[in-house]
């Protein structure tokens, strides 16, 4: 264990696969060379008692102009080049924890596969769950677990890519833990970020999260069938999420009884003849 | 608490820099975080002295500047300050805003040490 970088076997995401219990991958950043030090290394000339006047007209000042998400932009890329060269349409599903963005893959990816192969990518920071959930449709998945983290990154989904059965001309569906606020700063590599929110939340959800909304393409409400039970203002809401972002394309759904999850099916089919 | 998974970069990478420059230690890092980069510049630095911890950056001094958040109407063209993505034209009333400053997110430069004495 490196407490230095936190590139530990124990501290970063493993790759997981339903029904095989021994399977197991840790995402390290191998293809990279380690490059960090150990403390005592770098401080040797500390210790050594003999004294310094403290590097007294040695210091340097070195210019960078280095986006601080670089190394995460560069990957991301990559994958994007990936799934472009094979045709492979990548959606990052993204929502507050429990707004149904497993439910709703369970719900179009059996209409869906009958006419476009799908994988899917499951993010949480504990359990295989909803990779589980995946699996009993037959599609391709894998889980991470992002253990303390609360985002995927390009690494992750780098590396469960290649363990990923994938075809060409075929949906690739990442579902990110659930969480508004940093996953929005990650790209992987997606095509389109799909948010998603329920009618629980409050309509005014696009406000308080406005990086989200700002990010995304397209934003779903789920949950509709809920609407008589709670004070929830749609079109409120819809303004809100319009003033941060006026390109975001809007559905409203219920999951839970199929209403308006027509509008979505046509929505992604087009997307998937014409992307 | 995404300022954890930031800070580590920031820290791998000004290191990388470092390193590759000879330097013993870095005593200062320059970031430019926008005021609408969904960064808190104040749990970051929290973040980056753990991050740190044992590396060559661990006595460094973060110096972050913010700049304001700047957004230009689709409409008409006026440029105004902005406090969040979302904004109206203050001349047109027009909603189609777009941002062209305060979402920067840049090491700009590090200051390292050297040998010698
Ligand atoms: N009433 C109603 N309940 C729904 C609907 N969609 C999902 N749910 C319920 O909401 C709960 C959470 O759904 P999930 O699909 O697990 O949510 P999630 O976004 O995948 O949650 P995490 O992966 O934990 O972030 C479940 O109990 C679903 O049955 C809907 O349209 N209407
Ligand atoms: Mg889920
Ligand atoms: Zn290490
Ligand atoms: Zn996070
Ligand atoms: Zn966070
Ligand atoms: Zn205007």
């Amino acid at each position: 264990m490196c407490d230095t970088c936190g590139c530990s076997a124990d501290g970063g995401a493993v790759l997981r696969k339903p029904g095989e219990s021994d399977y197991h991958v840790h995402v390290t950043p191998d293809t990279e060379e380690h490059t960090h030090h150990h403390a005592g290394e770098e401080h040797h000339d500390h210790d050594h008692g003999h004294q310094h006047h403290h590097h007294e007209g040695t210091s340097r000042k070195i210019m960078l102009e280095q986006d601080v998400l670089q190394k995460n932009n560069l990957l991301a890329e990559r994958n994007r080049g990936y799934f472009e060269a094979r045709n492979i349409l990548a959606l990052n599903f993204l929502s507050s924890p429990g707004s149904g963005k497993t439910s709703l893959l369970e719900k179009f990816i059996p209409l869906l596969q009958q006419r476009f192969p799908v994988a899917v990518i499951e993010g949480d920071q504990q359990t295989t769950n909803d990779a589980d959930r995946i699996h009993a449709l037959g599609v391709p998945v894998i889980q991470i677990n992002t253990g303390s983290g609360c985002h995927l990154d390009a690494l992750m989904v780098n590396r469960a890519v290649k363990e990923l059965d994938m075809q060409d001309n075929s949906l690739l569906c990442i579902e990110n833990v659930g969480n508004l606020v940093c996953p929005a700063l990650f790209d992987l590599g997606e095509a389109l970020k799909v948010v998603i929110i329920s009618v629980t939340e409050g309509d005014d959800k696009p406000l308080k999260y406005p990086t989200m909304f700002h990010e995304a393409d397209l934003c779903m409400l789920n949950k509709i069938d809920l609407l008589p039970y709670v004070e929830f203002d749609v079109a409120k809401c819809r303004k809100n999420a319009m003033r941060v972002n006026h390109h975001l394309e809007w559905f409203e759904v219920s999951v839970k009884t199929g209403e308006g999850l027509d509008a979505w099916q046509e929505w992604l089919e087009k997307r998937l003849l014409h992307h | 608490m995404h300022e954890m998974s930031i800070a580590m970069s920031i820290v791998e990478a000004v290191v990388a820099n470092a390193q590759k420059e000879g330097a013993v230690r870095i005593s200062g890092i320059d970031l430019l975080i926008g005021k609408l980069a969904g960064i808190e510049p104040e749990s970051l630095k929290f973040c980056f002295s753990s991050a740190s911890k044992g590396t060559l950056a661990e006595d460094a001094v973060l110096a972050i500047d913010e700049p304001e958040g700047i957004g230009e109407c689709g409409e008409c063209g006026m440029r105004f300050p902005v406090t969040f993505y979302y904004a109206e034209c203050p001349e047109c009333r027009s909603l189609r805003i777009k941002i062209v400053s305060g979402e920067e997110f840049l090491i700009q430069s590090i200051t390292i040490e050297e040998e010698g004495e």
